[in-house]
């Protein structure tokens, strides 16, 4: 049993390895910040050096989306259709302004916000944010998909714990 | 042609109240009934030599107080004989119906749906009359006065509009391999937010449906609820890829209202930033319109030198993409010390991104293959959808605002307007190439003839804010400055439409100011509007892969397009 569980965990660790180090955006850009979305791809900032080059256009392969530019209402459905198509885990990060709250568009025909649809790990604020921000903010996504594995695996083994303890009680 | 805006004679064949002349700041404008404009928009466009070949724009504008509370108004110009008019029709509100001039000019389809879905007004004989901009759910016409800016409504996915675009039934089809196929909105291929309905027979697209309106984000509605200076930030978010010109082009239309004179280092500096964010729209259109038909390495080479611009603009303004550095009379701050020489090193480094692209790419065989007659229109053809800017002068149409209708420094410096002829995506490639190197001719000129001394922006405090440190410790300044920021600059009443050369082609601005401290109407002629409007006319006929290409040479902004 014992020998057992340890490949479990490892295994676990380095599926978690791989997976912090190698996301697959799927850039759902719209507007400017999609020009700006381009930069960090391309060569002069290159988001290939932190592992995450492989952009999918298709939400079947990808587990990020980075929603990079103005949502509006006519708009959200399709967002919403695509983050749906994801599977999971997956995570959102929201680039700019327009997408974390609207912008400067209090408008009759843009979203608020893109969380008033979908659930949003990291915002990332600027308009349009710098490269650098972006890249921040997809390095805070990786830290904090490490701390709540973390918190999760500690949940679990509290419950083994308490299982077991249960089970020898009785 | 250069552009006059000489009075012109009225037409004698109409009844005389039909027509009533007013002298405009800018151009003649007449107030015509509705009851002539099919009759008089033929005749205007009759003449061979001097005739309105090129209908700019059209849009409405609410009056609630009047008696006919719209009016819609058209800029028409004539690029051979060189003229402007302006048409107003008004429109009384309990019957709002007017004649579609589709047939006068084929560019009027988009627009005419763009004013029944602002402000509900009815175009007899308009065979599409649709919502353009906004959802399917909307309720309302968002531009009119008593519309509530922030009144949002809510899109559900059952509710959205399904195209069903209906190919021609001929007796030789036998509907073998027909299917009907959605591209976009969200669609590497798309740019971002078009979308495109196709019916295919087999590759071959036999018809197709565009629809737009993902990005629309009521700049014009937003305009009409800021002051004159806040607007700015807004006109970079237009055409995003070169955001300055959209500035330039804004604050131009201001200054002429104000009648302002912008100080020489401003002007300068206009002219060679514009002509260096030109040749960034120019890299990313080029650019990703190669990696649409598989040339990756071009889009590296090509983003480089953008981004060697992106530091200029950012030493300048502080801001890589949406720079707002003009300011009505002038610019946000003055250069930085730096400027010539930083300048000088783009001079430098830029000619060989493009040049080894162009090697890479005109005597390439699949590019060739991939663009040469693909997505092909005629001059004149062209002209009547209403396109201006380097898609035209790819079909022969040698017509730049540059040159016709002259503003900043552009008339002191020698250059050359490229024009091709062939018409399809390889001329287009071509154009923005050629025009590249014009940009660098311009600047280097400007760069020799070294920066004006003086102010960056006017010295007159109703229009300029006064500089910090007199802000800080003289009362009136103070006073100058609280009055500026609180209720904005006073522009008197008037209206006009000042237009300069985009990326794209003619961006207009049409002004309307009542004297209060906000816009009353803001009307962009976003010049990849009309153009984007003869896609499906486009790729009718073609494969589906020359669909991708030829979009990607258009180079549709979607923040211009749907504004
Ligand atoms: S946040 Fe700013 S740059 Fe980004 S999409 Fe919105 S307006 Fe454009």
């Amino acid at each position: 049993m014992i020998g057992e569980s340890w490949v479990t965990t490892t295994f676990e660790k380095l599926e978690e390895w791989g997976r912090n180090n190698s996301f697959w955006p799927l850039p759902f850009g719209t507007a400017c910040c999609a020009i700006e979305f381009m930069s960090v791809v391309s060569s002069h900032y290159d988001m290939a050096r932190f592992g995450y080059e492989v952009v999918r256009f298709s939400p079947r392969q990808s587990d990020v989306m980075i929603v990079a530019g103005t949502i509006t209402d006519k708009m959200a459905p399709v967002m919403k259709k695509i983050y749906d198509q994801m599977p999971d885990p997956k995570w959102v990060v929201s680039m700019g302004a327009c997408a974390c709250s609207g912008g400067f568009y209090r408008a009759y025909h843009v979203m608020q916000g893109i969380d008033e649809l979908i659930p949003v790990d990291v915002y990332v604020p600027g308009c349009p944010p710098s490269p650098e921000g972006l890249m921040y903010g997809i390095l805070q996504l990786k830290e904090k998909i490490e701390r709540d594995t973390k918190k999760r695996r500690k949940r679990e083994k509290a419950k083994r714990a308490d299982d077991d303890g249960s089970v020898a009680a009785a | 042609m250069p552009t006059t805006t000489a009075p012109l004679p009225l037409p004698e064949r109409f009844p005389a109240d039909s027509i009533q002349l007013r002298e405009g700041l800018d151009q003649p404008t007449w107030i015509v009934r509705r009851e002539i404009l099919v009759d008089l928009a033929r005749e205007l466009t009759a003449d061979p030599e001097t005739g309105f070949d090129l209908l700019l724009d059209l849009c409405g504008v609410d009056y609630p107080d009047r008696e006919e509370r719209f009016e819609v108004v058209y800029h028409l110009a004539s690029l051979r004989g060189g003229g402007r008019l302006r048409l107003k029709v008004p429109v009384p509100e309990d019957d709002p119906v007017l004649p579609s001039l589709i047939d006068v000019w084929k560019g009027a389809d988009w627009f005419e749906r763009e004013v029944y879905d602002m402000f509900g007004l009815h175009f007899e004989g308009h065979p599409n009359l649709r919502r353009i901009l906004t959802h399917e759910a909307f309720q309302g016409h968002p531009l009119r006065k008593d519309y509530d800016p922030a009144r949002r409504w809510i899109l559900t996915e059952d509710k959205m509009y399904r195209p069903q675009p209906e190919p021609p039934m001929d007796a030789e089809d036998d509907m073998f391999e027909r299917m009907t196929i959605n591209i976009g909105p969200s669609h590497p291929a798309m740019h971002g937010t078009f979308r495109v309905v196709a019916t295919l027979d087999g590759e071959i697209i036999s018809a197709s449906e565009v629809e737009i309106g993902y990005l629309h984000r009521c700049f014009e509605k937003m305009a009409e609820t800021h002051t004159w200076q806040q607007v700015i930030p807004y006109t970079d978010r237009l055409n995003y890829c070169s955001s300055f010109i959209n500035n330039v082009g804004y604050c131009r239309a201001v200054e002429t209202l104000l009648n302002v004179e912008v100080p020489p280092r401003a002007v300068w500096a206009r002219t060679i930033l514009s002509e260096f964010s030109r040749v960034m729209d120019h890299c990313v259109c080029n650019g990703s319109s190669l990696v649409d038909s598989g040339a990756l390495t071009n889009f590296w080479y090509l983003f480089q030198p953008r981004e060697e611009i992106y530091g200029l603009l950012e030493a300048c303004s502080g801001a890589r993409l949406t720079v707002s550095y003009c300011r009505i009379g002038g610019l946000a701050a003055d250069l930085p010390p730096d400027f010539e020489a930083r300048c000088r090193a783009l001079l430098e480094t830029i000619p060989a991104f493009i040049d080894d692209v162009e090697k890479l790419i005109v005597s390439n065989r699949i590019w060739l293959d991939r663009a040469v007659g693909i997505a092909a229109i005629g001059g004149e053809e062209a002209v009547n959808w209403g396109w201006t800017g380097p898609c035209l002068r790819a079909s022969g149409v040698d017509y730049d605002v540059r040159r016709d209708n002259p503003y900043d420094l552009y008339d002191t410096v020698d250059w050359d307007v490229p024009v091709f002829h062939g018409g399809d995506v390889h001329d287009r490639f071509r154009v923005r190439i050629s025009e590249i190197r014009e940009s660098l001719k311009i600047i280097r000129q400007l760069l020799d003839r070294g920066m004006p001394e003086g102010p960056f922006i006017v010295d007159d405090p109703h229009v300029a804010l006064p500089p910090k440190e007199v802000a800080y410790n003289q009362m009136e300044a103070m006073i100058y400055h609280f009055k500026l920021i609180m209720d904005g600059i006073q522009v008197p009443p008037g209206e006009i439409y000042s237009a300069v050369e985009g990326a794209n082609g003619e961006l207009g601005f049409y002004v309307l100011s009542d004297g209060s401290g906000k816009p009353y109407r803001i009307k962009v002629r976003p010049p990849c509007f009309p153009i984007f409007s003869t896609f499906s006319r486009l790729i009718n006929g073609g494969t589906i892969s020359d669909a991708v290409v030829s979009l990607g040479g258009l180079n549709v902004i979607a923040g211009e397009l749907e504004r």
